[in-house]
């Protein structure tokens, strides 16, 4: 069986999730990528471990991952693969369903475990709970959650590169333009890193203390609901039941408890640490990495241990 | 301020609730009359959403209402099968022998185990089907009374930020006008507060004392389940003084309802409700039928207890109270469901009566109150809860089984309530501190994992609806004398006493109130006043509460 | 212009769900449903770009139990106009539902169809690209902000770190996503209007289109629990777990 994977990438750099999507991938056999942009691009991606052959769409009609040509060009590769996959991604999740929809494929969408060929395991509701699902179509076309398979080395591979044609663009769309928030801090629910204050940030004032620590991290700032009702920061800032919803690659606890309404909001993150002075405190028992003390000292030493 | 702009409607008969009583009400209206139009208003995002009882219910009622409910698919399912009330010590229970003979009124012969939500949402659905209008996740917040005589209710403004201003997304309340208004709005309704104010309905009786109710809803593994069984206890670890005990049904699909009522005419300010019903459930007589289960569901509603002796006048210009609005729960019963309904019941009768005769006030209810055999069975009761008050537990269960036994409920005298139950806290100093255990959760959990449970959710962009109406007397009554009582009565962790070391202050969580209505009831300086939030804020409990 | 606005019927979005002890799915029985909030901010839209006179009807389409059409009238309450309910099983597939709305789209030829970008059950976040897929229109995905000016439709997306404008020929699709509007509430005058909208009902068999699942449930199961790590002396220490054993700095 062969797989291809929609790798996207940004300003020619292959993105990480791309390359769980990969690892994903091998388990059904060959892996294909299919890369859109420059050449270089192309490249980079043939030296991925484990992929063996890279499509390469060069034509311009590609380089900004439209859906609706992208989805066309998957449509006319699809017939030699059993399997199309790409990252849960913005990306992924734009292009692959309408292709699917074109392929008359029901898309199994941020798949966490591959069971078997057949049978996939994915988050629903929220993550409050986990389907495991059979698909009869004979064509399976999955998105996957880059935090549940690790990414590909990046070096190891020597694919051959395979130049594919542009097909006809259903001219519905154009790309306009692109905003990046390079310089601001990420957004609370897509941010790879969170910082967050609770209660025992004890002032708005001293909650500006997280700020260094954020920007060293490229993190996003969050606060639990009782630094947001004592008025810390407003209530966008707001993680848990009633707030956001996050799962970044790391969550940092300052002074939060712990409460479950709090845990609701980020329970699903990859790695949380947490630091309060309460040996007790409940967020210990989700955090992986816990230290007890004084926040305004580790904070701190933190940031500068970081820099 | 927003009257300019809000819209009106008006409807023969309005009903501000939508639990037993109003359902039972909203449904009588229809069938004695159905031209009547009726328009039942509900704060709960739908109806259900905020009905918390055991419930173990008669059917009388229901079989007056609908006498073919079973056809009609009431989920009634699990008819009470096996029945022990247990007289705990920390360690042991005792099992009270010839219940029916000694506690009668306990008997629960013909009674069945229910989830009350769900009995509320068949009743809606009957209703509707009969051509009521119900509008659940609207709170009626204002009575309108104009000349002297209610004339309607009008539901609260969505949209008001935080501080009190137009947000956005606001949009103003709107007039439910009515020739009668029903108050069904349970226990220490809002409204009802205010109806009883300013038309002074508790001249002359007795204050209401209430209750809280506390519970957990439990699924069980199959083989632990045993539908139809009914458990309540009494004694450990109340002292004598305190009134309450628990109360255990397996019902439904592997589903247990446990849970805790306390008078809340109790002393010691440093007792914790919650706390009390968590270690309950470490005694072995309960403990047994739980481990192995996971808790699915947590709610709690304070009732009255006040019975006969406290209930108000019924009716007044424009309209009258029902069910647990104007206290008809029987105590010693632990029940209120059926009495609700005939009483909701019995109003419809007295509007249908008082419209044809286009009387201002329909007083005819009260009549048709005390002819019928709610009043009985009220009146028979009625020296039970005060005995228990007066004489303390184990005297009080004595006099009760007299009353019963000898004198089957008709005594020449009556015992009153003499003090509302704010007034009984004793100052922190003069009351020991009781040692709860720390939740291990499995089986004993925290306030805040508990109201996670209880689905409930406010916008959060909205003033809190819990007013402190003098915000130095909490520093100088409830955390000097009482130290925060309502941190603890509260069974939802709204009260949070914050920098208790050095400037100790009331952080109000508003966002938790599960609308049981304590801290309106208990707080020592009635300096809270729990007003409605906005509509379809509060607990969301699921099937099965 | 018609904008076609389809919603979906949910477990609230309060609710926390509760999985069946025989793990054959997510508790549904006797617990509140609402509109998709994703839908809510949808139909917001429609009513907004009406109520600036860009649209001249809104139409709102539930493919889904009878129950479903509480949830039409919720949305004819926040301002749609009428509302057709395609009866089916509950909760169908992405692949099935955007087939029958094709069929419906064919029959109201609107100029823009605005869904929710996922419904907060399955989390599928599939039917908006798959019905722009099955007509071959463009589609403006995750919008932030919409615009509707000279025949097309200038999307604002929420893509991964910042935001994507596209413009689209008319007609189009276009997926909401959370920051594209604020719903309003819909007021009690407004929910008594709305029950006397046009609501019509149409059976899924009837259409003529193939709705067969193609993803069975073999099992649902609530996530493991997280377990406590390990609690670390210095920040030292905790540099180097993050950056050696997590990996994540």
């Amino acid at each position: 069986m062969t797989a291809l994977v929609l790798l996207d990438h940004e300003d020619g750099r292959i993105k990480q999730a791309a390359l769980s999507a990969v690892t994903a991938a091998t388990q059904f056999g060959d892996v294909h990528v299919l890369v859109t942009g420059e050449r270089s691009v192309a490249e980079t991606a043939a030296k991925i471990s484990g992929v063996t052959k890279v499509l390469h769409a060069a034509d311009a009609l590609y380089a900004h991952e439209m859906a609706e040509p992208l989805a066309a060009l998957l449509v006319s590769l699809a017939g030699s693969y059993d399997q199309i996959l790409a990252s849960a991604s913005a990306v992924g999740k734009n292009v692959l369903p309408r292709a699917a929809a074109l392929l008359d494929v029901q898309p199994v969408p941020d798949v966490v475990r591959i069971v078997d060929a057949d049978t996939f395991v994915r988050p629903i509701y929220a993550g409050n709970a986990l389907a495991t699902v059979k698909s009869s179509d004979s064509k399976k076309i999955l998105t996957v959650r880059s935090s549940a398979f690790d990414a590909a080395p990046a070096e190891g591979g020597s694919a051959a590169i395979e130049e594919v044609a542009a097909v006809e663009n259903p001219n519905v769309s154009e790309f306009v333009a692109v905003h990046l928030s390079a310089s601001e801090r990420p957004e609370l629910d897509s941010a790879r890193v969170v910082v967050s204050g609770g209660r025992g940030l004890l002032s708005e004032e001293k909650f500006r203390i997280l700020e260094p620590l954020a920007d060293t991290l490229g993190a996003a700032i969050g606060a639990s609901r009782a630094a947001v009702d004592s008025g810390f920061v407003s209530n966008e800032y707001q993680v848990g039941q009633t707030g956001k919803i996050v799962a970044p690659e790391l969550y940092i606890a300052f002074g939060i408890s712990g409460a479950i309404q709090h845990l609701a909001g980020m329970k699903d993150s990859r790695v949380i640490v947490a630091v309060n002075k309460d040996p007790e405190a409940p967020i210990f028992q989700v955090a992986d990495y816990g230290i007890v003390g004084d926040l305004f000292e580790i904070v701190p030493e933190l940031t500068e241990k970081l820099k | 301020m927003s009257e300019a702009e809000r819209e009106s409607m008006s409807f023969d008969v309005v009903i501000v609730g939508g639990g037993p009583a109003g359902l039972a009400a909203a449904i009588r209206l229809r069938q004695l009359s159905p031209q009547t139009s009726v328009c039942l208003i509900e704060k709960g995002s739908e109806i259900g959403a905020h009905i918390v009882s055991g419930a173990v219910i008669e059917p009388r009622a229901l079989s007056e209402l609908l006498p073919d409910w079973k056809e009609r698919g009431a989920p009634l399912n699990t008819p009470v099968a096996t029945e022990d009330m247990l007289f705990l010590t920390e360690t042991r229970s005792f099992r009270v022998p010839a219940l029916d003979k000694f506690m009668p009124h306990m008997a629960n012969h013909g009674n069945y185990i229910v989830s009350l939500g769900e009995v509320c949402r068949w009743l809606a659905s009957q209703a509707e089907e009969l051509g009521v209008e119900i509008y659940p996740g609207f709170a009626a917040s204002e009575v309108l009374i104009e000349n002297n005589r209610v004339v309607g209710v009008a539901t609260g403004d969505m949209g008001i930020t935080r501080d009190g201003k137009q947000g956005p997304n606001y949009q103003p309340g709107m007039e439910l006008r009515a020739t009668y208004t029903l108050f069904a709005e349970g226990c220490r309704g809002s409204l009802t507060k205010q109806v009883m104010q300013h038309y002074d309905l508790r001249k002359g009786v007795d204050p209401q004392t209430y209750g809280l109710g506390i519970k957990e809803v439990w699924e069980v593994p199959p083989e632990k389940h045993r539908p139809g069984l009914v458990q309540h206890s009494f004694g450990w670890p109340m002292d004598d003084n305190t009134y309450g005990g628990a109360w255990l049904y397996h019902f439904g699909e592997n589903l247990v309802s446990y849970g805790f009522v306390i008078g809340l005419d109790y002393s010691n300010t440093w007792l914790s409700p919650f706390d009390e019903m968590q270690r309950v459930k470490q005694h072995p007589a309960f403990r047994k039928h739980l481990e192995g289960g996971r808790r699915i569901s947590y709610g709690a509603r304070a009732l009255s207890e006040g019975g006969l002796q406290a209930i108000p006048r019924l009716t007044f210009p424009g309209g009258a109270l029902t069910g647990d609005s104007a206290g008809f729960l029987n105590v010693p019963k632990i029940k209120g469901t059926h009495t609700a309904m005939k009483s909701g019941m019995l109003a419809a009768e007295a509007l249908v009566d008082a419209m044809s005769t286009e009387r201002v006030e329909p007083a005819s209810y009260v009549q048709l109150i005390k002819e019928s055999w709610l009043w009985d069975e009220l009146k028979s009761v009625r020296n039970i809860r005060p005995a228990f008050a007066r004489f303390g537990m184990k005297k009080g269960a004595v006099y009760s089984a007299i009353d019963a036994m000898l004198l089957k409920g008709r005594a020449p005298w009556t015992l009153h309530f003499r003090h509302q139950d704010n007034e009984e806290l004793l100052a922190a100093s003069l009351c020991e501190k009781p040692a709860y255990p720390k939740p291990d959760g499995k089986l004993t959990f925290d306030r805040l994992s508990s109201v996670f449970l209880s689905n409930t959710n406010h916008e959060e962009d909205q003033p809190v609806h819990l007013r402190v109406k003098n915000q130095g007397l909490w520093r100088t009554v409830n955390w000097d004398v009482f130290h925060s009582p309502e941190s603890r009565y509260c069974p939802a962790g709204v009260y949070e006493v914050v920098n208790e070391t050095s400037e100790p202050a009331l952080h109000i969580n508003a966002q938790n109130c599960v609308h049981c209505k304590t801290c309106d009831i208990k707080d020592p300086a009635q300096n809270i006043d729990w007003t409605v939030p906005e509509g379809s804020g509060g607990p969301n409990y699921p099937a099965g509460m | 212009m018609k904008i076609v606005v389809p919603i979906k019927r949910v477990v609230d979005y309060n609710i926390k769900p509760r999985v069946k002890p025989d793990g054959s799915g997510v508790e549904t029985t006797g617990v509140k449903m609402s509109m998709n909030p994703f839908d809510e901010i949808a139909v917001e839209e429609a009513v907004r770009l009406k109520e600036k006179g860009v649209a001249t009807e809104v139409v709102v389409v539930s493919v889904g139990v009878q129950q479903a059409q509480d949830t039409l009238r919720t949305a004819m309450a926040m301002g749609a106009d009428r509302a057709v309910l395609v009866l089916s099983e509950e909760s169908p597939e992405p692949l099935a539902v955007a087939k029958v709305l094709k069929v419906i789209v064919a029959k109201e030829d609107p100029g823009l169809v605005i869904l929710g970008k996922q419904a907060i059950d399955d989390d599928m976040n599939a039917t908006g690209q798959m019905l722009a897929g099955l007509l071959g229109w463009g589609q403006g995905t995750f919008a932030g902000n919409v615009e509707v000016a000279d025949g097309k439709v200038k999307v604002s997306r929420e893509i991964d770190g910042g935001t994507e404008d596209v413009s689209l020929v008319l007609p189009a699709i276009v997926t909401a996503d959370l920051r594209l509007n604020e719903p309003r509430y819909a007021s009690l005058p407004n929910i008594m209007k709305a029950k006397k909208k046009p609501l019509e009902t149409l059976n899924v068999a009837d259409l003529g289109v193939d709705t067969t699942r193609r993803l069975t449930i073999v099992s649902v199961a609530e996530p493991a629990e997280r377990k406590a790590g390990i609690k670390v002396e210095t920040v030292s220490e905790l540099v180097e777990k993050l950056r050696n054993e997590a990996k994540v700095i």
